[in-house]
């Protein structure tokens, strides 16, 4: 392209759109542009000829209607008389709890397995590659549907707790696992009882003050202050002492079988564990791959440059590898927290409320609009997506090396 | 090069197509083949046999509508459809009629845009619960977990009876028959709830059928029938007329077993009119003159349809109640055929 | 000097002793146990741990397995032959083997169609995944789509015939002029295909399904596992050239295609794929024009494809970035076009870099494929969850159903996924 002198200035003719590069891409650029709206042109009038065709229009007054059916877990304030609109952003609610907790617990799940299976230990090693080939590669679909056949098959049922030998029994008294969900106590708040909950916060703020102090003093004097032990005694004394100090202001609300249902208490459905427990259990093994792939990334050299300078085993992985690792790793596990989300769609074949159940499902079916429904369902799953990157690229970019 | 295939069976497929009518009955004629609607599977009313040959009393009057038509009762292709895809499927064409337990409501008549022919099962809402329970009424059943088979008027029943009643439930909205079953069964739901003869065609293979009762109470109307697009009239009086000769054949004691004979010739002038041999009903349907004698062979007459698939000597057990005939205080009636 | 020292001690070995074993701890299973599975307290706790779990897993699943029965017609009669103890009941797989196969409609005569079909595809797939193979056996993988189009659905041969024709002339045309201009054979070569299949079109005759040697089988009797890998192969092989022209795309300088590539990528890969299902079950046909019906596989054939080659084209993208940059540059400075650098220096690099990617996408959309289920459709799991587990004889038989469809899912991902580490060890070696 570079010449030592410029080319004689040409006037333009219109055989340059086609044959000079510089015009060319514009050239492209207008006949794509022209072939989408053609192609979106036929497929409007291809929809509305359609719908006329069938007396039918795009309308999405429906979302202002009462909705008239009930959703077992619900975090708003609903009922069958709240409008489709609320129905949707009840299921909305449900895919964010489902989507938030599994991604917590297949992070636990896939960073355990991740470093087992770099473990020394052959029989654990050859278990984590065993757990991870297995679960990656059936699909989740079946092991939604199998983890929530062992919820129904294998727990009792509410009514194996009743009669005076009953079959099933609750842990402790107080929570009871049954085919329905797990039902724990709920605690009751006492006049008092913030005082506890404040002394809590504030013990919590006192481990982090000092930790934040002992890592100082490490780089500092290169004294080890033990944290352990004071972090585990600040997080309970303190609050068990304010706890009795007050006279025991929290109280507990212990389900009891009442009727057909435990009464009382706090449930978490069958649905949601089972749809909860599959999908952690389902991209820990993903992230464990993932995660092993991180730690092996760590070049050898850093591991035993860290011995040499005399850390112990847990301290290297703690300061040195993992640190490191996270940079490969953090990657992938956005990308598996996005899959966590748009699987969790498959809600629907456990019967729980996601929105795919309420605004895809129950609410499409009763009203029949199809089209809005879908389009709906498609925009909200979009902005959850975009938000989860948009938010986990912030974090990326604020870990990633600084190379200068 | 795989993606060329597709093109091909694309341009094909279009060239064929092309060559579809305005009219659905001219569309199916063409086809040689009526494309019906049915669900993915419920016992006694439409579900595939080990072989894969669909049976039932939907499918009965798919293979009805089909004689009718083609002159041939295995001339149909049946589509299964879940709640979600059967209005879809209808309205876009890909499905000809649908004879699915769909109940027959002011917004899918009017705001959906479909017509409903007639009812060929007037059914309703009940309860089904476990007799270790000991519930008699569904007045009894608060704080109760209920499986609800979604994608029905169900859910809207169930939400209004409780309310009515002022007691309260928890919704366990399960997508297959099948899978409620399972939830029923282990215990997960203390009720199952769906259409009447759905809860006695579910119950019809438990272990135990005996163990499980179906309270008295029936919440909600629901006439099921066949429907088909709006504005295509003439498609509409083939399947509705088809749905009527099957009723005024069992009315009138037409059944498959006399129906040779009978198409003979006979004194009665309806029976006439109605086989074909007095008349020319047919030809005003764009038929032939013997359509309802096919309808009515395919499967027999409503009577004998009902028996054999849902009957009580069937193990759905079902009772012709109000699905009698209206001189047996049922109903079932069908206007002239003349 | 020797002698004197030899006379000054008492004794001198004068042979070497032969090698002993080393110590019975410090060698064998027994030094392999110790360093594998009790170097520490902690490491032993996890072997006794593992060792429990692995107890409790298996004993109550060996004799439920080993006593499995697999002669019945229902599962009254196995709960029979049982007679209390704990054991499976295979009978329903032995039972319903052609259903959970090739679903329940298709005509059970014919059953050796798509079975002749599937051992095919490995003679189609063989050449393009090991490279060792003649060159020449790719005759067969451009072969196989018609083939298997007509071994499945049947029908009048002609049809097939006439789509490879059409891609013949295409492929001709597109030979003839691509040395002067990639753009004008490509186009040319489609432009082609076109005309052929629509001048065919026009002259295979009304009635010829019916003469036909294959009786044909609607796409709507397909079903069961066959379901699975029919939408699994041709998703995957469709989404790879719409991949790699949606990677290119993104990659480009005009931001007005690059821009519309990169809506559609974010897009497709920010919606579940089960939303795309209900775009094709309840609204894609209102976007066909009306007098056209296109039947529900086709639809959701062009939903999993979009959603696919969205994920192959960000694993292209990957593969065109990690190349470097010297080689652009080098193809530039050797005059060559954009069509031409792409096609013979950049593209062959990158996919080669992204073939691993892509083989993990493709048993993702395989896994995905179960999916279809929800939208009534009966593959594999649709046909246990729908029919099978209603109909009155195996209503209750979950375990031995899922666990069988987990089975089959497992061996074939399995298989996919150690063929792609395979393949990445290879690769790297070729790099080095």
């Amino acid at each position: 392209m570079t010449t030592m002198t410029d080319p004689p200035k040409a006037s333009f003719r219109l055989s340059m759109l086609v044959y000079d590069t510089r015009y060319r891409s514009l050239t492209f650029q207008a006949l794509a542009a022209v072939a989408l709206a053609l192609s979106f042109l036929y497929l409007g009038s291809n929809l509305i000829n359609n719908l006329r065709a069938a007396g039918l229009n795009i309308s999405y007054s429906f979302l202002g209607a009462p909705a008239g059916y009930d959703i077992n877990q619900t975090l708003i304030e609903y009922d069958s008389q709240s409008s489709n609109a609320r129905a949707a952003v009840v299921g909305l609610i449900n895919t964010l709890i489902v989507a938030f907790l599994a991604c917590i617990t297949a992070t636990v799940f896939g960073v355990i397995a991740g470093v087992l299976r770099l473990s020394n230990n052959w029989l654990v090693s050859k278990l984590m590659a065993l757990y991870v080939e297995i679960f990656r590669n059936i699909p989740v679909l079946i092991w939604i549907i199998i983890i929530f056949t062992i919820m129904t098959a294998v727990m009792p049922a509410p009514r194996a707790f009743r009669g005076d030998e009953p079959e099933a029994s609750m842990l402790f008294d107080a929570i009871a696992f049954t085919n329905r969900g797990v039902y724990i106590p709920a605690p009751v708040w006492g006049p008092g009882s913030m005082m506890v909950v404040a002394t809590f916060i504030a013990s919590i703020i006192g481990i982090f003050a000092y930790r934040r102090y002992a890592t100082n003093l490490l780089y500092a004097t290169g004294r080890l202050l033990p944290t352990t032990w004071p972090t585990i005694a600040l997080l309970i004394v303190p609050s068990v002492l304010m706890f009795f100090i007050m006279g025991q202001p929290i109280g507990l609300d212990t389900p009891a079988l009442k009727g057909f249902n435990f009464q009382g208490g706090i449930k978490v459905g069958g649905p949601l564990i089972a749809l909860w427990f599959a999908l952690s259990i389902y991209t820990g093994a993903f992230i464990a791959e993932n995660v092993r792939a991180g730690i092996q990334a760590v070049s050898k050299g850093q591991t035993e440059a860290a011995a040499a300078l005399g850390l112990r085993p847990r301290r290297v992985m703690n300061l040195v590898v993992l640190p490191q690792a996270l940079r490969v790793i953090i990657p992938p596990l956005i990308s598996q927290y996005l899959n966590i989300t748009k699987n969790s769609s498959l809600a629907i074949a456990v019967g729980y409320a996601d929105i795919t159940a309420t605004l895809g499902g129950i609410t499409l079916n009763q009203t029949g609009r199809a089209i809005e429904c879908v389009l709906l369902l498609m925009l909200f799953y979009l902005t959850i997506s975009l938000c989860i990157s948009a938010f986990m690229n912030v974090y990326n970019n604020a870990i990633k090396l600084k190379e200068r | 090069m795989k993606k060329s295939v597709i093109f091909g069976a694309l341009t094909v497929a279009g060239l064929a197509a092309g060559a579809a009518a305005a009219g659905t009955l001219d569309d199916v004629k063409a086809r040689g083949k009526l494309n019906c609607g049915v669900t993915t599977g419920l016992v006694g009313f439409a579900a595939p046999d080990a072989n894969g040959n669909w049976d039932g009393f939907d499918v009965g009057v798919c293979r009805a509508v089909a004689a009718a038509v083609l002159g041939d009762p295995t001339a149909v292709e049946f589509v299964p459809t879940t709640g979600k895809t059967r209005f879809t499927a209808l309205a876009s064409g890909e499905i000809d009629m649908l004879a699915r337990n769909t109940t027959w409501t002011f917004s899918r008549d009017v705001d959906l845009k479909f017509t409903f022919v007639g009812v060929n099962y007037y059914d309703g809402q009940g309860f089904m619960v476990p007799s270790e329970l000991g519930v008699s009424s569904a007045k009894e059943l608060d704080g109760a977990t209920v499986c609800i088979q979604t994608g029905t008027t169900t859910e809207l029943n169930l939400a209004d009876f409780f309310r009515a009643n002022n007691i309260s439930y928890e919704p366990v909205p399960i997508e297959t028959n099948a899978e409620a079953q399972q939830q029923y069964l282990a215990g997960a739901c203390d009720v199952y709830t769906t259409d009447a003869s759905g809860l006695a065609a579910t119950r019809a293979t438990f272990e135990n059928p005996g163990e499980h009762v179906l309270l008295p109470e029936i919440i909600s109307k629901e006439p099921l029938g066949p429907l088909v697009r709006h504005g295509d009239n003439e498609w509409g009086d083939v399947v509705r007329w088809s749905l009527n000769a099957l009723v005024t054949a069992e009315e009138l004691g037409v059944t498959s077993a006399n129906i040779a004979e009978l198409s003979a010739g006979t004194n009665n002038p309806e029976v006439n009119r109605l086989l074909g041999t007095e008349g020319s009903l047919g030809e005003m349907l764009g038929l032939s003159a013997d359509w309802a004698k096919n309808a009515i062979m395919a499967g027999g007459n409503y009577g004998e349809l009902f028996e054999k698939n849902i009957g009580e000597n069937t193990p759905i057990g079902l009772a012709r109640g109000l699905n009698a005939q209206w001189t047996d205080g049922g109903l079932i009636y069908s206007p002239p055929f003349r | 000097m020797s002698d004197l020292h030899a006379n000054s001690v008492a004794f001198v070995r004068t042979e070497t002793i032969p090698e002993s074993p080393p110590p019975g701890v410090a060698s064998g299973p027994i030094k392999w146990m110790r360093e594998n599975l009790f170097a520490t307290p902690a490491n032993t706790l996890l072997t006794l741990v593992a060792i429990y779990m692995i107890y409790l897993i298996l004993a109550p699943t060996m004799p439920w397995i080993l006593n499995g029965v697999w002669n019945a017609n229902s599962l009254s009669e196995c709960r029979e032959i049982l007679n209390g103890k704990s054991g499976a009941c295979f009978a329903v797989l032995s039972e319903r083997w052609p259903q959970l196969l090739f679903g329940f409609k298709y005509p059970a005569e014919y059953y050796w169609r798509p079975t002749l079909a599937f051992v095919l595809l490995f003679a189609a797939v063989a050449p393009v995944l090991f490279f060792d193979l003649p060159r020449k056996l790719l005759v067969m993988t451009a072969l196989y789509p018609f083939i298997a189009f007509w071994l499945i659905w049947g029908g009048t041969i002609l049809v097939p015939i006439l789509a490879l024709v059409g891609c013949g002339v295409g492929y001709a045309v597109y030979q003839r002029f691509v040395a002067s201009n990639f753009a004008a054979g490509f186009f040319g070569g489609i432009a082609a295909a076109f005309i052929v299949w629509s001048l065919g079109g026009a002259m295979i005759p009304e009635g010829a399904s019916e003469a036909a040697m294959l009786q044909p089988v609607p796409s709507r009797d397909l079903g069961g596992f066959m379901l699975n890998m029919m939408l699994g192969v041709t998703c995957v092989s469709l989404s790879i050239p719409i991949g790699i022209a949606l990677a290119l795309g993104r990659q480009s300088s005009m931001p007005i295609i690059k821009w519309i590539c990169v809506v559609f990528i974010e897009f497709i890969r920010g919606v579940p794929l089960i939303t795309l299902l209900f775009v094709a079950s309840v609204m894609l046909s209102y976007f066909f024009p009306p007098d056209s019906s296109v039947d529900l596989f086709l639809r959701v054939v062009i939903m999993i494809t979009m959603f696919s080659a969205a994920y192959i084209a960000e694993v292209i993208r990957g593969g065109l970035a990690a190349l470097p940059k010297g080689q652009y540059e080098a193809a530039d400075s050797l005059g060559l076009d954009y069509a031409q650098a792409m096609r013979l220096i950049i593209l062959p690099q990158a996919l080669k870099i992204s073939i691993p990617g892509i083989v993990n996408v493709a048993v993702g959309l395989f896994k995905d494929t179960t999916l279809v289920s929800v939208i009534s459709m009966f593959d594999l799991v649709g046909m246990i969850r729908g029919p099978i587990l209603a109909s009155t004889e195996w209503n209750g038989v979950y375990w031995e159903l899922l666990g069988f469809a987990a089975l089959l899912f497992f061996v074939v991902c399995y298989g996919i996924s150690q063929y792609s580490q395979w393949l990445e060890r290879r690769l790297a070696t070729d790099h080095r």
